[in-house]
């Protein structure tokens, strides 16, 4: 399958790509790891004219520690996340959602920063942004901002990053102490989640994201209120899928992805430490 | 646009429009066909080959991103002298393959594998493989093959 043609500019600064990006308006797409973008281009759902890669922004990827929280670059791939050791001592959560995304070759490709702002439902690494409690940075020729992970994903593949803006970086409070665990459920090797949780559980808060349980990553607020309040997993798993508009497809209708729903984020309270 | 490419030590350079995907500039281009086209949807894994040592689907890259960088091929494994790598010989003695179609895939993506983790078990094996898809052997002898090469397994 070929895409349509493109022509091809290769960001050397971050400064660069927003350049680049305002010149060209909404002819123009980022591009980083491409493990989301290059299928769709390749099946024609996405027909950017112009490419603009940011693969080579060596600085946009590092994990740091900085005070109370880790702050991690864009361009960080899944795999590097997956091994890094501060990620995995300060917020073994996100840690293990990456080691789940796709396969090793996927991994070896996919950044943190084009899972986050590609927006896709069925994503595992935004489940765990927001259980973390991400703040994510986005840069714009004007300077930055900071944006919430709860605010971030707003609708179907669509974020709070505009098209003449850049996600340049990841914040995420470390929590070495928490309990936490990653929940997927799938039918086979490698592929998507049909349903996914990530769960935190640190002290008496507890922070839950969703995958595949609507149109977009979302937070199970019922749940974590219903924990707060004293609930337990099991009383507390049975509002997962509150107020949720999950999907219907070939792999499972909306009613079964609420089960799932249910199921795994009782599975994952027990297995963070809240039972 | 012109892409120069290092692959199995080799310079390459080729005059090649932007959306040509690797696996096209390897095969078409630089006439190395032994890295195969499967699904052509990221999803079987008959594309592996290493980008800078690493496994990576190349039915999922454009070339022009790896403009400059280095890429090895199956076509890159055996020595000069056509001595094979030990992976290529590993699946040939636990007879890791039926009709070949996977096999260059596999053996880049076990290789990959193998140099993460040396001493990887027959779990870390098989998840380690999740992106490769076989539709002949029922995957045993291929397991059985790189575990033949992994790090403390009797040889
Ligand atoms: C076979 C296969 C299996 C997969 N399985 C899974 C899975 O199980 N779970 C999962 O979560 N994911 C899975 N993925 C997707 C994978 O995680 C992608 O790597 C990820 O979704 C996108 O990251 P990327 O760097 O490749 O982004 P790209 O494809 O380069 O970009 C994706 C989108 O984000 C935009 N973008 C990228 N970076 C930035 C930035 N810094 N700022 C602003 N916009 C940006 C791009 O313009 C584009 O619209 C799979 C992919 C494949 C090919
Ligand atoms: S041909 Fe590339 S993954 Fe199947
Ligand atoms: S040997 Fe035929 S597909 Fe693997």
């Amino acid at each position: 399958m070929i895409p349509v043609a493109f022509d091809y500019r290769r960001a050397s600064s971050a400064r660069h790509a927003l350049e680049l990006l305002t010149e060209h308006g909404d002819e123009a797409k980022l591009i980083a790891g491409g493990h989301s973008l290059v299928p769709l281009m390749k099946f024609r759902l996405a027909t950017p004219s112009v490419l603009v890669d940011i693969g080579r922004l060596d600085d946009l990827s590092y994990v740091r520690e900085s005070g109370g929280h880790l702050r991690i670059g864009a361009l960080t791939r899944h795999f590097d996340v997956e091994h890094d050791p501060l990620v995995a001592s300060q917020c073994g959560l996100l840690a293990e959602a990456a080691s789940k995304v796709g396969d090793p070759q996927v991994r070896h490709r996919g950044t943190i920063g084009g899972s986050a702002a590609h927006g896709d439902p069925a994503s595992d690494i935004p489940s765990a942004l927001i259980a973390l409690r991400a703040t994510m940075v986005i840069s714009g020729l004007d300077g930055d901002r900071e944006v919430q992970a709860d605010d971030f994903f707003i609708g179907f593949l669509e974020t709070a990053v505009s098209e003449t803006e850049l996600l340049t970086e990841i914040r995420i409070p470390k929590v070495p102490d928490a309990g936490w665990s990653f929940q997927k459920f799938n039918r086979r090797a490698q592929d998507w989640a049909i349903v996914g949780a990530s769960v935190l559980v640190d002290g008496d808060d507890v922070g839950i994201g969703l995958v595949n349980m609507d149109n977009r990553p979302v937070r199970a607020s019922s749940v974590e209120d219903a924990v707060r309040a004293g609930a337990d997993a099991a009383a507390a798993s049975a509002h997962a899928a509150d107020d949720r508009d999950a999907p219907s497809d070939l792999n499972a209708n909306a009613e079964f992805r609420a089960h799932l729903a249910r199921v795994l984020v009782r599975r994952g309270l027990e297995a963070a430490g809240r039972s | 646009m012109q892409v120069d490419v290092k692959v199995n030590g080799a310079p390459e350079s080729h005059d090649v429009e932007p959306r040509t995907l690797l696996v096209h500039y390897l095969r078409d281009h630089c006439g190395l066909t032994g890295t195969n086209v499967g699904c052509d949807s990221s999803s079987c894994g008959a594309c592996t080959v290493h980008l800078d040592g690493e496994a990576v689907k190349s039915c999922t890259i454009f070339a022009v991103q790896v403009d400059g960088r280095s890429v090895t091929t199956i076509e890159g494994m055996a020595a000069a002298d056509g001595t094979m790598h030990p992976m290529q010989e590993a699946f040939h003695t636990n007879h890791g393959l039926q009709c070949g179609y996977c096999t260059p895939g596999m053996v880049m993506a076990a290789t990959s594998l193998l140099e993460e983790i040396p001493d990887a078990t027959e779990a870390q094996v098989r998840e380690g493989l999740e992106g490769n898809l076989c539709r002949c052997t029922g995957y045993h002898n291929i397991v059985k093959s790189v575990l033949a090469c992994a790090k403390g397994s009797e040889k």
